[in-house]
């Protein structure tokens, strides 16, 4: 039996820190959820020497000890509860070699914490080429401390690191920084108070309290705080934080400038050529918007290829299936229940690895805080920030990494209106939706000299549309929510680097895994709960249904397949979901459906690609594997039962489009908005104003057009 | 008046004179921007906000507003 250790990997972004955790664990490694909130836990396993196994958590980015967003609280509740399962035997801090200064601020602090600690400087591959020399031995002598030089891009010193992980038992825990200089008497009441606390611990969890508000889940901790001993105000401490900052880069700086040479004459360097460019006023925002058109072209394109061989593969395995398997109601949920199911699911992941394939480069170049920049200026006049970019632009492929990537945004109530208003961007699965409705009552025309596909501005139209209200919401937010905030907006604008291959590799891989885990098991459960309640009912006129049919066509030449076609829709109207349809159908009936689309628009509330699906069960099409053509063909035929005509005629089609450009159906959604939340209050406002918008929209329109 | 990062042009470098606590986040203390230290305007986005600087070897972007509050001295 092997001994396992605990790794903490803790370090600024962009340091390479996951580079490193990649090079640790390679594949043998999982993304997970801290308890109760949605910040990803990267775990992975590294073998070592003498059967001893480290356990390696790459904790998220962060540059201090100093809680501002919810990343870097769980950095600072990892290191102070001494309880936790996670709790680091070795705390590894990763530096790179040209931004050492910044990187050791956060290690001075972990040292306080007295955690054995391993300083490793990555990026050490450019020290020649940059001219940088340093003076490792006596570096490790002032900080205390084993040091590795490491270059997690060429695969160089990972062998050294590991060794040292191995020897932690010989790494000391004493700090390198006094931080009680700045108040030598309030550190001394702390001391005194608790005299068996480690001061250092105290003060962070003091300082924790006053700037983030209490995360704090440790019971430990809680006692503490019962205690009564010199309160300081919140503008005090904020005052001696600044000061510890001030007296750890004065110890910083009088070691680098012992045993740090650099050679400045190399300054000048592609990151200022490159930034004239990409952040020029003019061809800035024409390259954003040209990288922008790739990406949307590659997600609606590229993927359409690979999206129609999984199409036709599944559509085949579910004809096979109930070829070859007995006749019953099991083959029969197996074939239309949970192959078309898992089909639904399976569909989307080309589309969701274009667009994190996209993202990673994006990320991993340093071109992605480019765009903040950028775009800071215009979204700051909707109470928005530039960060909020990257999520809106995300939700128009899926809301749910886009709701996932605001954790970045420190300030709570600027996080709060991005998620609140993401779902208003034109999301992928609502793509099917408009395509079919789109090519249904928009004629398929060329206008301004042929320049112009009819169709194609319509839908560009409802991108506008979605992107728009949800700028305009975010600002209608800002001005009526009652809550304060700390507007600052600090950023890093990273050097820029060709991207790791194995890193792009796999984060697509995680984040494909993430979705077709958590999204697709609602979007499965749906498809069988939605064939359970089609294909069951009560009462005469469902079982009966095929002598009742059989009769009622007597003698009017049908051929078989039309018939069973007439048995299939009458079994769907007394079916248990044409009860539930034809209930609701008053309520749509202002908006131009019929108790079918009612249906479709029901499920849809579990995730808005079923309403296809649903057409295509309810409209008894023999589905072969979602072909649209007849999907559509069917629709078209379909007649309005009050007012004549076809059913989905232009008035019908604008207040169904505008029903799901407005309408929160999305139950993944709403459940990442409640975690990313902490409760139901705004994924619950959310659903209500939303929906509500949604109908009277729907409603308007079809009261004007018809 | 006096003279803040704000006003620097671009390629300009100042040193770092002094701040009032409340007004700058401690990150951007974090990140080195401590009185003592160089800033150079690297250049500011289109509409002028938010701004680009070096601040010691560290690259980074601030609004407007706060480089208002940093108060700086010419360099050499």
């Amino acid at each position: 039996m092997g001994k396992s250790i605990n790794v903490s990997l803790i370090g600024n972004p962009n340091t390479g820190k996951t580079s490193l955790f990649n090079r640790l664990t390679g594949l043998n490694q999982k993304v997970g959820n801290y308890p109760g909130i949605t910040v990803e836990k990267k775990e992975g396993i590294c073998k070592l020497d003498r059967g001893l196994k480290a356990h390696i958590l790459d904790l998220p980015g962060t540059y201090s000890l100093n809680t501002t967003s919810l990343d870097e609280s769980i950095v600072v509740e990892t290191l102070l509860n001494k309880n936790s399962k996670d709790f680091p035997d070795v705390a590894v801090v990763v530096s790179d070699i040209e931004n050492l200064k910044r990187n050791l601020l956060v290690f001075t602090q972990i040292k306080d914490l007295e955690i054995p600690t391993i300083l490793v400087i990555n990026m050490a591959d450019r020290m020649e080429r940059k001219a940088i020399s340093l003076d490792i031995d006596q570096m490790e002598q002032e900080l205390n401390t084993r040091i590795v030089l490491v270059s997690a891009r060429r695969n160089q010193g990972i062998q050294e690191l590991k060794e040292a992980i191995t020897d932690y038992k010989k790494l000391t825990s004493t700090p390198c920084v006094n931080a009680s200089v700045i108040d030598t008497e309030y550190f001394e009441s702390l001391r005194n108070t608790y005299p068996n606390q480690l001061v250092y611990k105290l003060w962070l969890v003091i300082t924790q309290d006053v700037n983030f508000g209490k995360l704090e889940r440790n019971r430990e901790l809680e006692d503490l705080k019962k205690h009564k001993f010199e309160v300081k105000s919140e503008s005090d401490l904020k005052r001696m934080q600044h000061k510890e900052t001030v007296v750890r880069y004065q110890f910083i700086n009088g070691l680098l400038k012992k045993v740090l040479k650099v050679d400045v004459a190399n300054a000048k360097d592609l990151r200022t050529r490159l930034d004239r460019v990409l952040l020029h006023k003019v061809w800035g925002y024409l390259i954003f918007f040209v990288i922008l058109f790739v990406i949307f072209q590659a997600i609606y394109d590229w993927s359409t290829y690979p999206m129609d061989w999984i199409d036709e593969a599944f559509a085949h395995l579910s004809s096979y299936v109930s070829d070859v398997l007995p006749a019953g109601p099991l083959t029969s949920l197996l074939s239309e229940g949970i192959i078309s199911g898992l089909g639904g699911i399976v569909i989307f992941i080309p589309q969701i690895a274009f667009l994190f394939l996209f993202i990673a480069i994006l990320e991993e170049s340093g071109y992605m805080s480019r765009v903040v920049f950028l775009m800071d200026h215009i979204m700051k006049r909707f109470g928005l920030s530039g960060k909020s970019v990257v999520p809106l632009v995300s939700g128009t492929a899926c809301a749910i990494p886009a709701v996932m990537a605001t954790r970045n945004i420190e300030d709570w109530k600027e996080r709060l209106i991005t998620i609140l208003v993401i779902p208003f961007t034109t999301c992928s699965a609502r793509l099917p939706v408009y395509l079919i409705i789109i090519s249904l009552v928009i004629p398929d025309q060329r206008i301004l000299g042929g320049a112009v596909n009819l169709q194609g501005l319509t839908l560009m139209l409802l991108y506008l549309l979605g992107f728009g209200t949800a700028i305009f919401s975010a600002w209608v937010l800002n001005k009526v929510l009652p809550l304060q905030r700390k507007a600052f907006f600090v950023m890093e604008m990273p050097a820029y680097k060709l991207p790791m291959f194995k890193n792009v590799v796999i984060t697509v891989v995680e984040k494909t895994k993430s979705f077709v885990l958590g999204a697709g098991k609602i979007i499965m459960a749906i498809s069988i709960v939605l064939w359970v309640l089609a294909s069951y009912g009560l009462g005469d006129q469902f079982t009966q249904a095929e002598e009742i049919v059989t009769e009622q066509y007597a003698g009017q030449g049908l051929t078989e397949q039309e018939l069973d076609q007439k048995i299939a829709s009458h079994q769907l109207e007394y079916s248990f979901i044409g009860y539930i349809g034809k209930g609701i159908e008053p309520a749509v009936r202002p908006l131009g459906y019929d108790w079918k689309i009612g249906i479709a628009i029901l499920s849809s509330f579990a995730a808005r690609e079923v309403f296809v699906g649903t057409l295509a069960t309810i409209y008894s099409v023999e589905s072969d594997g979602g072909d649209e053509q007849t999907i559509k063909k069917r629709m078209a035929a379909e007649q309005n039962p009050i007012l004549g005509g076809p059913l989905f005629n232009f008035a019908s089609g604008i207040s169904l489009l505008l029903f799901y450009a407005f309408a929160m159906q999305c139950m993944s959604t709403l459940a990442i908005v409640k975690r990313e939340t902490n409760g139901w209050k705004w994924p619950a406002l959310q659903f209500f104003f939303m929906t509500a918008i949604a109908y009277f929209a729907a409603l308007g329109a079809f009261q004007l057009l018809k | 008046m006096s003279y803040t990062i704000a006003h620097l042009r671009r390629g300009e470098t100042a040193i770092i004179k002094q701040f009032n606590e409340i007004d700058v986040p401690l990150k951007l203390l974090e990140m080195g921007c401590l009185p003592g230290n160089q800033v150079t305007m690297m250049q500011s986005a289109p509409f002028r906000d938010p701004i680009y600087l070096d601040i010691n070897g560290t690259h980074l972007a601030i609004r407007r507003e706060t480089a208002q509050k940093i108060i700086v001295e010419p360099y050499g």
